[in-house]
């Protein structure tokens, strides 16, 4: 299948390829890694009339831990993050980098155009929740920092004004005694997340929940935190009574839509599970286990 | 629509041979692979980043040639399957699948063996665990996976004696 016909471009710079953006209007689409745009273009659900290829732009392909802040650049791949430094310091990013669909496609996709693309399935918004993110951007108007919650508005909608890329995203590095888990179910690795948890929590001596962050994937049109749960073990010795009022509270507030990928019940149900097991590997590695790979797949 | 459409001049690496073509811009790898360059060993199984049966490797990594623009590989080096053969002898890969019967019908095979070649390099010692993870993204509807995995594991075992 071919996608309609577009003219090509490769700017060299973040500011050449703004302009240009913003010079071609609305029908340009910026075009990273592709692994969400081209297979829109194939099934002609797009057509753009310009695609603008930002893929080899310098410098946006890093990742730091600097001043208690972790930042990876937009145009790292997934695969490349799941090797990272960073994933190895913090194991809750190798879950979901090294998580996201198959080997080739992490060669290809990119941090910047998961979180752009918004898709309510997809693993980085959920995660980059988890972790209350920021979202850096440029565009004509100049820079500015969004905090995740803001950037993706609606299913498949950002914030981001025509122009305007996505530079970086960023998060606090956590602290010491912090452990988080994120588990996406799968029916194949290929394949959307069907459902999603993220779980990132602060664990006192005394087994006692200091803080915890919680969110969920596939949940609703938009990645979902799950206040309620956080306040069901936030302050509290943990338990198995402690996690399973948690997980009463995060079902509580998942939408999940009954769609091909299951019913809406088969999803909340799956989603308890999920919750359970990234709770326990997030207290787990709290206490610095090492625990790998922690995908659920049909 | 627009109203012209320029072609683009590429010039891309595959198998050690450079080549310079002008291509439209919604080329995808894999028809550039196989219409302008007549290599038709990589195959186009889903054409929707499903299947990995058109998984070559760009500049080392394993990519879904379906799923990018021949234009983005501009300026790179792509392996296919064509080019793990070397002076008329089978890859030890490419032997491994024959001796372990990782193969049927052959039509996943280049995919798979493009998906496994990547991660040898990157991972002489892969567990088993490793070389699912690494064709979790190439579907064969013929062999059940296992003998894969054995003709993948039987290499890596091989360049651990060596």
């Amino acid at each position: 299948m071919y996608p309609a016909p577009f003219r090509y471009h490769r700017p060299t710079s973040l500011k050449e390829a703004i302009l240009m953006l913003s010079t071609l209007g609305e029908t340009a689409k910026p075009l990273a890694g592709g692994q969400t745009l081209i297979p829109i273009l194939k099934l002609r659900m797009d057509e753009p009339t310009d695609l603008v290829d930002i893929g080899r732009l310098p410098d946006l392909r890093f990742v730091k831990n600097e001043g208690g802040w972790i930042e990876i650049g937009a145009l790292s791949p997934h695969g490349w993050i799941a090797r990272s430094d960073i994933a190895k310091t913090v194991p809750i990013v190798k879950d979901c980098a090294g998580g996201i669909a198959d080997a080739q496609v992490r060669s290809r996709g990119t941090i910047g155009g998961s979180v752009s693309a918004a898709d309510p399935n997809c693993d980085w918004p959920a995660l980059l929740n988890t972790l209350d993110a920021e979202i850096r951007c440029s565009g004509p108007e100049g820079d500015r920092t969004i905090a995740i919650g803001d950037f993706i508005t609606e299913a498949y909608t950002t914030a981001l004004q025509p122009g305007e890329l996505v530079t970086s995203v960023r998060f606090r590095t956590p602290p010491a005694g912090s452990g988080g888990a994120y588990i996406a179910y799968k029916k194949a690795a290929a394949a959307f997340p069907v459902i999603s948890v993220g779980v990132q929590m602060t664990v006192a001596p005394g087994n006692v929940c200091q803080d915890v962050r919680i969110a969920l994937g596939g949940s609703g049109p938009t990645p979902r935190r799950a206040e309620q749960a956080e306040a069901e073990l936030c302050g509290k010795a943990l338990n198995s009574q402690v996690w399973q009022h948690a997980a009463d509270a995060v079902a509580a507030i998942a939408e999940p839509t009954d769609d091909v990928r299951g019913s809406s019940e088969f999803k909340r149900q799956l989603l308890r599970g999920l919750f359970l097991k990234a709770g326990d590997t997030a207290t787990r590695r709290s206490a610095n286990a090492i625990i790998e790979g922690s995908h659920v797949y049909a | 629509m627009p109203d012209a459409i320029n072609k683009v001049t590429i010039d891309m690496t595959v198998n050690g041979r450079k080549f310079r073509r002008q291509v439209e811009p919604r080329m995808l790898l894999v028809e550039f692979i196989r219409e302008e360059l007549g290599l038709t060993g990589t195959h186009i199984g889903c054409d929707t980043s499903y299947c990995g049966a058109c998984t070559v490797q760009l500049n080392g990594a394993p990519v879904k040639s379906c799923t990018m623009f021949a234009v983005q590989a501009d300026g790179c080096e792509v392996l296919t399957v064509e080019g793990l053969e070397k002076d008329g002898q089978l890859h030890p890969l490419q032997k491994s699948f024959s001796e372990h019967h990782g193969l049927q019908c052959g039509f996943c095979t280049p995919g798979m063996l493009m998906a496994t070649h990547a991660l040898l390099e990157e991972n002489p010692h892969p567990d088993r665990y490793a070389i699912k993870k690494a064709i979790a993204g190439n579907v064969c509807r013929c062999t059940g996976y296992q003998n894969i995995i054995k003709a993948v594991e039987a290499v890596a075992a091989s360049s651990k004696e060596a």
